[in-house]
């Protein structure tokens, strides 16, 4: 298993999980291989590893290793 | 001085809802090349009903809003995001909260990554007590985000040198505060809000401070091009009777601007004929015995 931190708590993955594992586990959506929903719908929600910008392109590509924090955001009301 | 003119052939034809008869409104904002009929952007926060946020978004007649990023939690963004897609609304993503340009450039960042814009709301603040904008990091943010590829709307001071550096620097949309953030305080200071206006070569955008409609309408009289709000009408006892009253305060204060309104004067000016009035028992009673004011003429005042 791998402990990362995921948005500000700690957080174990399996070995090997890709962001794109990972974001799928937060929103309890599957993900096609191009981190788009397979159910048809937008997904709105961008990842940050280690406070920089990791493009959906890239999520299958990208390991989560140890000790990194990994930010999932999305759109809130505000402003 | 000549005031362009609007179409206003069709009569009050912003609405597109209630209007289905007439052709596309003939004054546009347009904001990077994109045309809204509506000049009032939305603030969605403030509100923890999502339902009434969306009658009130709609009786705001609003395509344009702002959302914050923030992190995920189950079962919460999903439901905005739907709520926006399915009343057809542009999203405009901010950096609120960020307190240097470092943290509004992941932000803005991440919020294109989500949102699929480049647009951006960028606000960079200065301190939480008062979150003023921090101009210092608001222009380097800018410069950036500009260099990066982004649409910046800058959230500014109401300072009219540096709207224009702003503006210099690439933003496509200048955006003075007219308060403090949430204050309801109005528009503080009309005079620079008009300067602005008047000088900017790009939209400028009322933003923050409006507490009520006649102060959405004194945005758009002093020349602005839109208004975004938030409180005032999700704070609002009534969030959708006011939304209603800022739609048609932003639409009344946009036609009364391209108006041409009369110059102030400090004497009345009667506005019936004097000639043909009717007899009175007096058959000379000269001009000499009207009461007068004793202030100079219009014209002749120091």
């Amino acid at each position: 298993m791998t402990a990362i931190t995921l948005n500000g708590r700690p957080h174990v993955v399996p070995e090997e999980a890709t962001v794109v594992d990972l974001v799928a586990e937060t929103v309890g959506r599957s993900l096609g291989p191009d981190g788009a929903p397979l159910d048809g719908g937008r997904l709105g929600v961008a990842v940050a590893v280690d406070a920089a910008v990791v493009p959906r392109s890239r999520w299958r590509r990208t390991p989560v290793a140890e000790g990194q924090a990994v930010e999932i955001i999305t759109a809130v009301q505000g402003g | 001085m000549t005031v362009p003119h609007p179409d206003l052939g069709h009569g009050p034809n912003r609405d597109r809802n209630h209007d289905p008869d007439h052709g596309p409104t003939p004054d546009p904002l347009v904001l990077d090349g994109t045309e809204l009929s509506s000049r009032l952007i939305m603030g969605t926060g403030g509100l923890s009903s999502l339902h009434t946020l969306e009658q009130a978004l709609e009786a705001s007649g609003t395509e344009l809003t702002t959302v914050a990023l923030r992190r995920y939690a189950p079962g919460q963004g999903d439901s905005l995001f739907a709520l926006l897609e399915r009343n057809d609304i542009r999203i405009l993503p901010n950096t609120a909260g960020c307190y240097t340009a470092r943290d509004a450039l992941l932000t803005a960042e991440l919020g294109r990554e989500a949102l699929e814009t480049d647009w951006v709301k960028l606000e960079v603040i200065a301190d939480e007590d008062t979150l003023l904008p921090d101009v210092v990091e608001l222009l380097d943010a800018t410069e950036q985000l500009v260099a990066r590829g982004f649409t910046v709307f800058a959230y500014t001071s109401d300072d009219p040198a540096v709207a224009r550096r702003l503006e210099d620097l690439g933003a496509a949309a200048v955006m003075p505060l007219g308060a403090p953030i949430g204050t309801g305080l109005g528009i503080l200071n009309p005079h620079n809000i008009e300067l602005i206006a008047s000088r900017a070569s790009v939209p400028v955008v009322l933003d923050a401070g409006i507490g009520t409609a006649s102060e959405a309408a004194l945005a758009m009289e002093l020349g602005c091009d839109a208004v975004l709000l938030a409180s005032a009408v999700t704070r609002a006892q009534d969030p959708v009777a006011m939304a209603t009253a800022m739609r048609h305060a932003v639409a009344a204060g946009r036609l009364a601007a391209r108006a041409g309104r009369i110059p102030a004067r400090r004497h009345a000016h009667a506005s019936s004929p004097m000639a043909g009035r009717i007899d009175t028992d007096a058959p000379d009673a000269g001009a000499a015995d009207v009461p007068r004011g004793d202030w100079a003429p219009v014209g002749e005042r120091p």
